[in-house]
């Protein structure tokens, strides 16, 4: 028999493909931002991990990064964003103020964004340096290859 | 869910025959943190209101309830493509209110730093206004200078962006003591990567469509709306803080002031570029002004944790080497870059570690109610950030910490022009026009 053949579970592969291709959209608002620029650049390239097609319209994207400050005012921009993206869709926190509020522990700042949205990876840091950031997308593609894929495109019960 | 609140203002006011159309805050060009509502005929402006707040963080509310020491980090998240100026701003306004004298070496690095961050936020201010303009390739470039010189500031301070480097009285640590090398091909690199970024957009026909003389603003107005920086230097305005009040080692150091002539988007971008040259000059003078210091580093000296336990059974005069953390700020080298006032900086660690007075002199400084005390009164001091006139208003009761702290941010300045720039201009002109003013939301909602 030619050897021109692999066999694979369908899950096995559709998480394969899900975990490479990942269009984020960077939900960008302060600090982090500089730095998930830089991971984003030439010297960092998060385009080796299949993550380097960014996406600026929620409808498109498979990733949302909520990098920076979350402050309430800012708050239902997210949530709205959020809930436009089309399902599968995955979330990671970038940064101290969007995992916790951070320092910012007062009046006008989101004290988490998990209080908003579901959050797949928080990435610690104030701010997380690059290498954490792809260190987080990195998880992010472990975990996605590990869930369970619901090939007929439901929702998602959590949701 | 449809929108239920009452028409705006703004809404309200407009033609019933005009689209409104409303961009941001989670829009590419508007960085997250600024909406603009636009009423629109067809693709022309006729009105807009911009709306900004989407970062207040409560800066100027929770530096009331910091000591002095410790607010400096939130002063690292004003503009925090330029970590190092607000730093400066903030040492120095309370150096100017403690009447603090520092030394000359943590002078000119200051200078050195706050001109290494110069760069890097003109860099990423170009980056996102180029790629927003299309020229993809001006942002990987730029980025790639940046790397380099985040690796001079991460070199000595350990930190890329939030380093709280500059402290009250002087800077937390000598320069890596293989400094000269990094800022040598961080200068060769960004050098390399500016002449690349003038051969792609000073004749590009694109850019120039988008940017020559779009959004002009005239030399009354920009003083009129407070603008400082290279926004007003594009208008012809020669005005530079470190021209006009000199600080820190500026007045030694040759550099000329980029003026544009036209003030509109191409001015800016152009004067931005201009003075990154002039920022990297003074980077080469301030390495050659740079006096000597006393070597820091004890490579034979006992590990912190043996020189805590030794000092509990007899006092030794052996030295010791700090955890690496906390390289370049041995006591040897505290003349250099620290002001000597005792009560505005931190005691040396070996003193700490060794004996009970500098255990105590160590707790004092951080103790509620202890620490830094200055006097009475209040005080104003800028230095030329990023964007331009970066000022802090201090009020001290006389307590440990500030009765008020306001911060001049120049963006805020810029951006209250925005609104009269585009109006009648098209929708497109939006992108060039933001782009040009370097919005940075940390320095703008604070």
């Amino acid at each position: 028999m030619p050897g021109n053949f692999i066999t694979t579970s369908f899950e096995a592969m559709l998480g394969w493909g899900r975990k490479y291709s990942l269009f984020h959209y960077p939900f960008i608002t302060a600090c982090c931002g500089m730095e998930y620029m830089s991971a984003a650049c030439a010297h960092f390239d998060i385009d080796r991990f299949g993550a380097g097609w960014t996406r600026f319209s929620p409808r498109q994207a498979d990733l949302i990064l909520v990098v920076g400050t979350v402050t309430q005012k800012l708050a239902p921009v997210l949530r709205t964003v959020y809930d436009q993206m089309a399902e599968p869709k995955w979330v990671i926190a970038v940064g101290a103020c969007a995992v916790s509020g951070g320092i910012y522990d007062n009046y006008a700042v989101v004290q988490g964004i998990d209080q908003i949205i579901p959050v797949d990876i928080f990435v610690p840091g104030c701010p997380p340096r690059p290498e954490m950031i792809l260190e987080g997308l990195l998880a992010l593609q472990g975990k996605i290859q590990k869930e369970g894929h619901d090939w007929r495109w439901k929702k998602k019960k959590t949701s | 869910m449809p929108d239920q609140s009452p028409p705006t203002r703004f809404a309200a006011a407009a033609r019933p025959e005009s689209l409104l159309i409303n961009m941001g805050p989670s829009h590419p060009a508007m960085h997250g943190t600024i909406r603009i509502m636009l009423e629109l005929d067809g693709e022309r402006i006729l009105n807009s209101e911009v709306e900004v707040g989407y970062l207040h963080r409560g800066f100027e509310k929770t530096c009331e309830a910091r000591t002095w020491f410790n607010l400096l980090i939130y002063t690292d998240r004003l503009n925090y493509v330029s970590p190092l100026i607000n730093n400066l701003g903030y040492a120095m306004t309370m150096e100017k209110m403690l009447g603090l004298a520092v030394p000359e070496r943590a002078q000119v690095i200051r200078a050195l730093m706050s001109e290494v961050s110069r760069v890097s936020d003109h860099l990423t201010c170009l980056a996102a206004m180029a790629m927003e303009c299309g020229a993809f390739t001006a942002f990987l470039y730029t980025m790639k200078a940046r790397e380099f010189l985040w690796d001079v500031i991460e070199q000595t301070s350990g930190a890329r962006m939030t380093t709280s480097y500059i402290r009250i009285g002087g800077v937390r640590a000598d320069l890596h003591p293989d400094y000269a090398a990094h800022v040598a091909k961080a200068l060769v690199e960004t050098r390399k990567v500016l002449k690349d970024v003038h051969g792609l957009l000073d004749k590009n026909k694109i850019f120039l469509n988008r940017t020559r003389d779009v959004a002009v603003m005239s030399q009354e107005d920009a003083i009129a709306y407070g603008w400082t920086g290279p926004c007003l230097r594009s208008t012809g305005v020669r005005y530079d803080v470190r021209k006009a009040q000199p600080y820190l080692v500026y007045d030694r150091v040759a550099f000329d002031v980029p003026l544009g002539e036209r003030g509109d988007n191409f001015d800016r971008y152009m004067v931005r570029m201009l003075e990154m040259e002039q920022s990297l000059r003074i980077i080469e003078q301030c390495v050659a002004l740079l006096p000597k210091a006393a070597p820091g580093l004890m490579a034979d000296g006992m590990p912190p944790a043996e020189a805590i336990s030794e000092a509990r059974r007899q006092k030794s005069g052996r030295p010791i080497r700090l955890s690496p953390n906390l390289e370049g700020s041995e006591k040897a080298v505290y003349k250099d870059i620290l002001a000597a006032d005792g009560g505005a900086v931190i005691p040396p660690k070996e003193e700490t570690y060794t004996s009970i007075e500098g255990l105590i002199t160590h707790f004092k400084f951080f103790m509620k109610g202890h620490g830094i005390r200055p006097p009475k009164g209040e005080v104003y001091f800028a230095v030329e950030g990023g964007n331009g006139e970066l000022g802090f208003y201090i009020v001290s009761d006389g307590s440990d910490r500030p009765y008020r702290l306001h911060l001049r941010g120049p963006c805020f300045h810029i951006v209250s022009a925005l609104e009269s720039l585009i109006k009648g201009r098209l929708i497109a002109d939006v992108i060039p026009t933001f782009g040009s003013m370097n919005m940075i939301g940390g320095e703008l909602d604070r």
